[in-house]
C-alpha cells in the first residue's frame, strides 16, 4: 500500500488545481496572443510544475529548480546578466541626440514613486512597497532583482505583473495618452537632433556608468553589467562578445528566469488576497508612468519653440521598444508622415536607466 | 519638378511597393520599412511618376536616404 503514499494524486489540494489553471491561461496567452511569450511560456509551466505535490522541485538544498532559482535569482546572477544583454542591443544615439528627452524617461518614473507611497499606505511594509511599486517601471529584470531582494515572498505576483502589463503596453497606454493631448499636439512633427558620433557613443558607457554608480552605488550590478553590454557593442572590436550577450547568453538566462519565477508560485504565497491589490497597484504604477510622461512634454512645449511630441512621453515607463512603438503608431494615426519612433526611443531607455536608479534608491534606503 | 523620397528612419526595406515608371498620388505608399520589429509605410510625397528607385527589398536604410525619385 506504500505506493498510493507516494503517488501525487492523492495529494492534489484545491489551491494547485487553481494554479494549475493561471498556469495554463499564461501558458495560453503566451501562445494563442504572443504576450511576452518568451518570459510568460516558461513562467507558466513552472507554475503547473511547482504545484504538482511530492516533487521536492522546489525544496531548499536539494530541488533542481530551487537551485535554479537561488544560484540565479536569489544571488543576483540572472538579472544582471540579463542587462549585459540588453545594453548589448541598445543604441543610445537617440538618447544623446536630443538630451532633454531624458526628463521625460524620469518623469515616468513618478509611477513608482507615487504607487510606493500609495502601497504603503494600504498596508504593506516599506519592503513590500518598493517592489510594488518598481512593477510602473515596466522593466521586468529589474523588478525580479529588486523584489528577490526586497520581497521574496512576493517575487512570483510582481514579476507576472510586470511582464503582463509590459505585454498590454499597447492597450493601456493609448486611451491615456489620447485623452491627455489634442489632435494637433500628436500631430506635432519634431525636428531632428545632431547626429551622434562613434566616438561619443563609445564613451557614453564608460562615462555614464562612472556618473551613476558614484550617485547611486547600489544600482552598480544591473548598471555595470548594462554599460559592459554596450561597450561590447560600440567599441566594434569584440562582436562575438556582442553577439553571444545579444543572443545565446540572454536566451539561455532567459529561460532560467521564466522558469524559476513560475517555480516560486506556489498556491500557498500567491493565492492571496493582497496579490489581486498588487495587480491593481502595479497597473495604477504603469497610468501614472504614462501620464507623467505625456505632461512633463506638455509643459516642456509650453517653455520652447521647439516643440516635443508628447506622446513620445508616454515612452518614458521603459517596456522597450513595446512603448516607443505605440507613440510611433498613434503619431502616425494624426499624420501619415509623422514617425517619432527614434524619438520616442530617447525617454524609452531613459526610463530604463531611470527604473534601475529607482530600484537602487530603494535598496538604499530600505535594504 | 523631381522630388527625392527620404527615409524617415533607419530600417530595414521590407516591402518595395512601387515600379519604376508607376503613376502616383501624393501619400501612396511606396515602401515599407521594417524598424525595431514594427513596418512603417512611407508614402509620396507628391503626385507624379516613379523616376528612379533607389534601394530593393532587404536593404538597410539610414535616415535621410534617397530611397526614390518622384517626378
Amino acid at each position: 500500500m506504500a505506493i498510493f503514499e507516494h503517488m501525487g494524486v492523492l495529494a492534489v489540494t484545491p489551491g494547485m488545481i487553481v494554479m494549475w489553471l493561471i498556469s495554463v491561461t499564461l501558458m495560453y496567452l503566451a501562445i494563442q496572443k504572443r504576450y511576452e511569450p518568451l518570459l510568460l511560456l516558461p513562467i507558466g509551466f513552472g507554475i503547473l510544475m511547482a504545484n504538482l505535490p511530492l516533487t521536492n522541485l522546489m525544496v531548499p538544498g536539494e530541488g533542481l529548480f530551487w537551485r535554479f532559482y537561488h544560484y540565479g535569482v536569489q544571488w543576483e546572477v540572472i538579472p544582471p546578466v540579463i542587462f549585459l544583454g540588453l545594453g548589448a542591443l541598445t543604441d543610445f544615439g537617440p538618447l544623446l541626440s536630443q538630451p532633454r528627452l531624458i526628463f521625460l524617461g524620469a518623469a515616468a518614473q513618478a509611477g513608482v514613486y507615487l504607487t510606493f507611497f500609495a502601497a504603503s499606505a494600504s498596508g504593506f511594509t516599506l519592503d513590500e512597497a518598493a517592489a510594488i511599486g518598481i512593477i510602473g517601471g515596466a522593466d521586468g529584470p529589474t523588478t525580479i532583482f529588486l523584489t528577490a531582494k526586497l520581497a521574496p515572498h512576493l517575487l512570483g505576483a510582481c514579476a507576472v505583473a510586470a511582464y503582463s502589463y509590459m505585454a498590454l503596453v499597447p492597450i493601456i497606454q493609448p486611451p491615456i495618452m489620447r485623452l491627455l493631448t489634442t489632435e494637433n499636439e500628436r500631430k506635432i512633427k519634431m525636428k531632428k537632433g545632431r547626429r551622434i558620433s562613434a566616438r561619443e557613443k563609445l564613451f557614453f558607457p564608460v562615462v555614464a556608468s562612472l556618473v551613476i554608480i558614484l550617485l547611486v552605488p547600489a544600482s552598480a550590478p544591473l548598471i555595470a553589467m548594462f554599460m559592459l553590454g554596450n561597450l561590447f557593442r560600440e567599441s566594434k572590436v569584440v562582436e562575438r562578445l556582442t553577439e553571444t550577450a545579444q543572443n545565446s547568453l540572454l536566451n539561455i538566462v532567459t529561460i532560467f528566469l521564466g522558469l524559476s519565477v513560475g517555480a516560486t508560485m506556489n498556491a500557498g504565497n500567491f493565492l492571496r488576497p493582497e496579490v489581486i491589490f498588487i495587480f491593481f497597484l502595479g497597473l495604477v504604477a504603469f497610468i501614472i508612468g504614462t501620464a507623467t510622461g505625456v505632461i512633463l512634454a506638455k509643459v516642456f512645449n509650453l517653455f520652447t519653440s521647439d516643440k516635443i511630441n508628447p506622446l513620445v512621453g508616454g515612452a518614458g515607463v521603459s517596456a522597450v521598444p513595446m512603448a516607443a512603438r505605440v507613440a510611433q503608431k498613434m503619431g502616425m494615426e494624426a499624420d501619415k508622415k509623422n514617425h517619432l519612433l527614434m524619438f520616442a526611443m530617447g525617454p524609452n531607455i531613459a526610463g530604463v536607466i531611470g527604473t534601475v536608479i529607482a530600484a537602487g534608491i530603494f535598496l538604499t534606503l530600505l535594504g | 519638378m523631381a522630388q527625392e523620397v527620404l527615409a524617415a528612419l533607419a530600417g530595414n526595406v521590407w516591402k518595395v511597393s512601387v515600379e519604376v515608371g508607376d503613376t502616383v498620388e501624393e501619400d501612396d505608399e511606396l515602401f515599407v520599412v521594417e524598424a525595431l520589429k514594427m513596418e512603417i509605410p512611407v508614402y509620396s510625397p507628391c503626385d507624379g511618376s516613379v523616376k528612379e528607385i533607389r534601394v530593393k527589398k532587404g536593404d538597410a536604410v539610414e535616415e535621410d536616404d534617397v530611397m526614390a525619385v518622384i517626378d
